[in-house]
Parts: structure tokens; C-alpha cells; sequence
């Protein structure tokens, strides 16, 4: 069957980077699931108890990244107690020791220890990219670690993290032979930091391509840098504030309209709304811009600066913008891709059905939207359908729950079945707003795409849950919350769990004696039982409503991390 | 069923399908025991005429809006930031065969979270101990990050809440001799 030797065949699969393509590939035949097992360097674990690390690095010996994911979506929301799981000690372990080569390390959800830091530093020598995502469990000391050993680090980036700040030394650990750094992001550090250390970081690596501080990195300090490193790429902005007559502020715009390459821009975690006239230079190349950490912005100024932003593919903002804003928007960025519009939780900002409706047919290659509005209604939503087939992921978060279509009171069933049937391509949708089991009908019916669904505080009956469940072929994570889906919904496909990787279910109407069925059946399932904090008397009822329960398809059984309030049935 | 009338049920007065004004027909059908946690705490009234209005008293759920705790910690709105922490602590009572556990999160101050001890434990005169630590039966101390047995109530609330690893309602005869960290005193900084 191999017409070619192992080498050329291995050569073609070097074309073939997706890791779905790859494990397409490895489907094929023995010979070319050991080739390409032998000869994959990245490897994406959608979720960490999947499968051991042993395993994963017995079938991948050649791996070089590694990228983990831990906690459920919903533990975002606080629905998931502290100390769950996802640690990923044992995986940095395992990796230790074997005699894998890891140059990356991307984690999303995950418990990362001091220790762990530790370990990675020491064990890897040509470690060179560590990407933090919404983790926990470490310190600033666990960052001294990976500056001071990791000698040819390229890449330092922490999002949405919150991390026990000791002090701000552990910049001062990169070791004057470091030059090789590319991208830093230490935004969500909430201490100070040594300015000294970091300016000298920041000249000694030409190759700095992207840096975002965090709110201790003052105005003056932030010139220097832009001095040192005009070639910077992405840009996070700590602090911004400062009196707009004073030399620290002229220097400054001088300065920027130097930095000819900047086309990210984030930050402004600190500012002083009136005096974002110094980006304004800027802004004419931006693709990315993100203030939605900058609740300090009024509206005004937000439109001022985006009236400049032409070239915008992604923009995160908070709603203080209004729909005026995004009127704005949808008039002057016409190459917009993605949009993010986060509740500032400030009482009079907000953003209502007429923002999306314009931004739907201003902006034609959107694709990605996350979108929280005080109301939405039926009208507005089909007008975007017919405005926009081009959606991949559509998230709308209506503030105020169960909230009706306000005009004609009616559900918004009609609405997101627009969106459904227009959008072809759909593969992330979550919902709000009153909806009832048709939603689900028409979701079941069209989107034939869809991979991950959200679903909070929807639905009538086991009917809406079982049309997703029927409907939805290629769906992989299913999340619901207060919702009435029971045991009839969660049984009556059970197999259908084992082709999707997770399924959550909060406050729903499934029991102890539903779950535990289901566990009997599916063996190759982890059915987890989350006990509340407060749920002092668990009793054994099979007719007890579960509170917390998250299944996921696994091949190496019930985890043995679980702490005493989940039960793995 | 006459029966219907006195069977217990979770949800707001009037959900039956008697019009609260917001159901249309096509919601009669509703499984009224849907949502029955998050409807304690949902003390709503939906703005029914078609007027776009912001209504800022709705009850908090846990979740709700769908924004990760970074993001909420570092918003605007201090509500939203105090709120949304999750600050578990074991809470032992000297006495009680079990020990609880209290969202300090939850709590505005230290007349809240007595007022709050006193109904989970059945005890009474915290509020007092807090004020004044010499003349109740009972001594609220609190184990601190450091690993130190402090009383409660000297520190502003705000800095208890951060420090605060466990709580544990003394018995003022076993306070004698246990180590606390006398009011005031200067901790010896590293």
C-alpha cells in the first residue's frame, strides 16, 4: 500500500498541521498512524482527564508543545467549588520524566503550583513558550522560577489570571543572558514591579514583538520601553494616566508615532478619559483593539478613538459605547471580524438590539460575536440573519434573564432560529432571553455545525434537550444551567455522550438515580456528582436532584484526584 | 385538584398561569418547578410595557451575568466586584458536632456575618462579641494567612475578608492560654 519510504510519507504529513487533520490521517492504517504519531510535535488535550500523561506521551514521543485544558466553562461563572481539580502537576511530571523535549506549554482552566513552575523551569533546556489562561494556584515566585532557568524563553503570557503577588522581583530573574524574549504579557499582575529590571528586559530583546503591562508600569516607564523597542507588534497600555500638559505626556506621543508597527492594542487598565489623544496616531493601523479592561473610558472618547481605527478585524469593548458607539463602529470599520461588547455594569451604559442591527449590516466580514445587551428582540435578531450568514460563533447575553422579546413579548424562539438557519457555518451559539423547547426544534433542525452550545435558564421540557441531542451531529461540549431537562432527556441517547467531550448540567431536573443509570451504561464516561458547599445532608435518594453534574467521555476511568464532594458515579 | 392548593411548591405567588402580566400563551405550558433555587432569589418584576428600562435591583444569581471572575473582579461596578469573590471558610463552633462553611463574599461586615453565625449555629451574642470581646460567653477568632489565631473585628472588614482562612467561635473559658494575637499588637515584620 506505501508506495514511498517512511521518510518522504512523514515529509507530506509535515504539511499537514491541524491536529484534527492529523489525527485524520493516523486513522488510515498502522504505517501511517506510526508515522504520524512519531512524528507530531503538537498536541491539543481538550480536556485533561481524558487521558493520562503517560499515555499521551507513550503515542507521541516526539512532543514538543503541549497544550492542556482543565475546568469546565461554567467554572468561569464560579459554578465549579475551588479546588475541583485540573491540576497539572502530574502531567509536568510525567513529561519530566521522559525523555520528551517540551519547548511549549499552553494551559487553559488548570491549577498550576509554585512546584510546578519549578519543575517545568528545570526539567525542559529548550523550553521556550509558557501560556497561561484563566489559571490559579501559583505566585510570583513561581515566575522567578521560569525567568531565571528557562535560558532561551521566547514567550511569558498570562491572561485573566489571578496570582498571589509577592513582589515584583521575579522580572529582575531573567538573567542578563536572556535576549530571546517575543512576547511578555504580565497585565493581570496585580503588584508593583521592578521598572528598572523591566526596562533593562525590554533592551536587551530585540525580538520583543508583543507587550502588555500590568497597572504598576506608570506612563513614564511605558516611553522608555516604546524607545527601546519601536518594533513592538502588540501593545498592552498599563497605566495611562497623567496631566496632559506635562513633558512625561509630549514625550510620550512623540514617541508613538515612532512605533510605526503596533497593530494590537490593549490595556489601559489606569487612564484618564480625556487624554487618549496621544493613540490617536496609532489607530490607523490597528486590527486589534481591546478596552474592555478600561471601564475609565467614557463612551465619548471610545468613539472619538475608533472614528480612527479603519483597519479593525477585532475589537473587545465594553457597552458604556452604546449603540450610538456602534453605530460608529459599524460605519468605520468595514474589515471588522470579531466583536466582544462586555457589561461595565455601569447603570446607564448599555446596548440594545439597534447596535447589533447596525453593526450586522455595517460590518460584512463579521464572523465572531459575544454580545451582552439589556434586550434583544425577534425583529432585530432575523435582520441580522438576513444582514450576516457569515457567524462561526454567536453569543448573545441578554442581562436581565428569561427577558421576552420587548416589543411583542414573545419568546425569542423565532430569533435565534434565524440565526440558526442562516448561519451555515455555526459552531458556537449560546443563548439568553426567554426561550421555550421551539429554539431548540429549530436548532436540532439547522445547525448542523455546531460544536459548542451554552444554554442558561431555557427550555419547558425534556423535549428542547433531547432536539439538540437528536439534531446536533457534530456537537463536542454541551453546557446547561437551570434549565427543566430530566432524566428522560440525559438517558434516552446515552451513546450520543461518548462522541461529544463533555456535558454539564447545573440545576436541572436530572436525579441521583438518572445519573447513576447513566454511569452503569456508559462506563467509558466519567459521570461527576458536585456536591454544593452547603448541601450538609446528601442522602442517598435516588430521587434527589442533582445539583452539579459534569460528564466527560474518558479512557483512563475515574480520576484520583477527585476531592470528598465529587463523586464520580 | 383542591389538593394543588396545599402542595408545597418553590416560585413566585401567582405563576400558575394567572397573568402576571408577562406570559403570553404560548409560556402556559412551562414546567413551574423549573428554576425553583434561582427563584428564591429572583424577587423580579419585568418591565411589561415595552419600555426599555434597566432594571438595577434584580436579585443576584451565582453566574449570572455569564462573566468570568477576572473580568468582574476588575469591573466598574463594585457591586459586581464584591460579590462575585467566593470566599469559602470552614466555620467550627465550639460544641457543635459539625462544622459549616459561610461565603465571606457574601457579607457587607462584621454585623452581617454575626447576624449570619448566629442563625447557622443557633448561638447568639456574636454581634456583641465583636463590638466588645470581654463580655460575651463567646470569642469569634479567625485563623489568617499567615497561620496566626487573631480575634475578630479589629481589622477593617475589607482586609479580614482577604485574610481570613477560618473562622472558629471559641468558647470564652477555652480562650485562656490559647495563643491569640492580643488586640493591637504589632506583628514583628520578615
Amino acid at each position: 500500500m506505501n508506495y514511498f519510504p517512511d521518510e518522504v510519507i512523514e515529509h507530506v504529513f509535515d504539511f499537514v498541521t491541524s491536529q484534527k487533520d492529523r489525527n485524520a490521517v493516523s486513522l488510515v492504517c498502522k504505517s501511517w498512524y506510526k508515522i504520524e504519531r512519531l512524528s507530531r510535535q503538537s498536541v491539543f488535550i481538550g480536556n485533561c482527564y481524558a487521558i493520562s500523561p503517560e499515555r499521551v506521551i507513550g503515542r507521541f514521543p516526539g512532543l514538543k508543545s503541549l497544550t492542556l485544558k482543565g475546568k469546565p466553562h461554567f467554572a468561569d461563572f464560579n459554578l465549579l467549588p475551588y479546588d475541583w481539580g485540573g491540576w497539572v502537576y502530574p502531567w509536568v511530571e510525567a513529561l519530566a520524566k521522559s525523555r520528551v523535549g517540551l519547548e511549549e506549554l499552553r494551559l487553559k482552566r488548570m491549577v498550576v503550583s509554585d512546584d510546578c513552575l519549578e519543575l517545568l523551569s528545570r526539567s525542559f533546556v529548550n523550553f521556550k513558550s509558557l501560556v497561561l489562561v484563566s489559571c490559579e494556584g501559583f505566585t510570583t515566585d513561581g515566575l522567578a522560577a521560569i525567568a531565571a532557568n528557562c535560558r532561551y524563553l521566547r514567550e511569558l503570557d498570562l491572561q485573566e489570571i489571578e496570582v498571589d503577588d509577592n513582589r515584583g522581583q521575579w522580572i529582575s530573574c531573567f538573567p542578563d543572558s536572556c535576549t530571546s524574549l517575543v512576547s511578555l504579557n504580565f497585565s493581570c499582575l496585580k503588584g508593583e514591579i521592578n521598572l528598572t529590571a523591566l526596562e533593562r528586559l525590554v533592551a536587551r530583546s530585540p525580538n520583543l514583538k508583543s507587550l502588555r503591562l500590568n497597572r504598576a508600569v506608570p506612563l513614564d516607564t511605558l516611553q522608555k520601553l516604546l524607545m527601546r523597542a519601536p518594533q513592538l507588534v502588540d501593545l498592552g497600555i498599563g497605566s495611562f494616566v497623567y496631566d496632559p500638559s506635562s513633558e512625561a505626556y509630549i514625550k510620550l506621543k512623540a514617541t508613538l508615532v515612532k512605533c510605526k508597527s503596533i497593530r494590537s492594542l490593549s490595556g489601559f487598565l489606569e487612564v484618564v478619559p480625556c487624554c487618549l489623544s496621544a493613540i490617536h496616531p496609532v489607530c490607523q493601523n490597528l486590527t486589534s483593539l481591546n478596552l474592555s479592561y478600561a471601564p475609565g473610558i467614557h463612551g465619548n472618547e471610545l468613539i472619538k478613538l475608533i472614528r480612527f481605527c479603519r483597519k479593525l478585524e477585532r475589537l473587545w469593548i465594553l457597552d458604556s459605547i452604546g449603540d450610538r458607539g456602534l453605530g460608529v463602529v459599524a460605519f468605520t470599520c468595514k474589515e471588522l471580524q470579531e466583536l466582544r461588547v462586555f457589561p461595565s455594569g455601569v447603570d446607564n451604559a448599555a446596548v440594545t438590539e439597534e447596535g447589533l442591527v447596525a453593526i450586522s449590516a455595517g460590518c460584512p466580514k463579521l464572523h465572531s460575536l459575544l454580545y451582552f445587551c439589556q434586550q434583544m428582540t425577534n425583529a432585530a435578531l432575523i435582520t441580522v440573519a438576513k444582514n450576516n450568514s457569515n457567524f462561526t460563533r454567536f453569543r448573545l447575553c441578554i442581562l436581565d434573564r428569561e427577558k421576552p422579546d420587548p416589543v411583542t413579548m414573545q419568546p425569542l424562539d423565532e430569533g435565534f432560529g434565524a440565526i440558526v438557519q442562516s448561519c451555515k457555518r455555526l459552531r458556537r451559539l449560546s443563548l439568553s432571553g426567554l426561550l421555550t423547547d421551539q429554539v431548540f426544534l429549530y436548532i436540532g433542525m439547522y445547525a448542523e455545525q455546531l460544536e459548542m452550545l451554552s444554554i442558561a435558564f431555557a427550555g419547558n421540557s425534556d423535549k428542547g434537550m433531547l432536539y439538540v441531542l437528536n439534531g446536533c451531529k457534530k456537537l463536542r461540549k454541551l453546557e446547561i444551567r437551570d434549565s427543566p431537562f430530566g432524566n428522560t432527556a440525559l438517558l434516552t441517547d446515552v451513546g450520543k455522550y461518548e462522541t461529544m467531550r463533555s456535558l454539564w448540567m447545573s440545576s436541572c431536573e436530572v436525579t441521583l438515580g438518572g445519573c447513576q443509570t447513566l454511569a452503569k451504561k456508559m462506563p467509558r464516561l466519567n459521570v461527576e456528582i458536585i456536591n454544593e458547599d452547603d448541601q450538609m445532608e446528601f442522602s442517598l435518594d435516588d430521587r434527589q436532584k442533582v445539583g452539579k453534574m459534569y460528564l466527560y467521555r474518558t479512557l483512563v476511568g475515574p480520576r484520583k484526584d477527585a476531592p470528598d464532594f465529587v463523586w464520580t458515579l | 385538584m383542591e389538593l394543588e392548593i396545599t402542595e408545597l411548591r418553590l416560585g413566585l405567588p401567582g405563576r400558575d398561569g394567572c397573568d402576571s402580566g408577562l406570559n403570553s400563551s404560548s409560556n402556559n405550558n412551562k414546567n413551574e418547578k423549573k428554576r425553583a433555587f434561582s427563584d428564591i432569589c429572583d424577587e423580579a418584576n419585568y418591565e411589561t410595557n415595552g419600555e426599555r428600562k434597566i432594571n438595577p435591583t434584580k436579585s443576584q444569581v451565582v453566574g449570572w451575568p455569564p462573566v468570568c471572575s477576572y473580568r468582574r473582579k476588575n469591573s466598574f461596578n463594585e457591586k459586581d466586584r464584591v460579590e462575585s469573590s467566593k470566599m469559602y471558610v470552614k466555620v467550627s463552633m465550639d460544641g457543635a458536632p459539625f462544622l459549616r462553611k459561610i461565603d465571606l463574599g457574601m457579607h457587607q461586615g462584621y454585623p452581617d456575618l454575626a447576624m449570619a453565625l448566629e442563625k447557622l449555629f443557633g448561638c447568639f451574642g456574636l454581634s456583641e462579641a465583636l463590638k466588645d470581646a470581654d463580655s460575651s460567653e463567646f470569642v469569634p477568632i479567625y485563623e489568617d494567612k499567615d497561620g496566626d489565631w487573631m480575634l475578630a473585628g479589629d481589622v477593617p472588614w475589607e482586609m479580614f475578608a482577604e485574610t481570613c482562612k477560618r473562622l472558629r467561635i471559641m468558647k470564652r473559658s477555652e480562650a485562656k492560654g490559647f495563643g491569640l494575637h492580643p488586640r493591637g499588637a504589632q506583628r514583628i515584620s520578615e
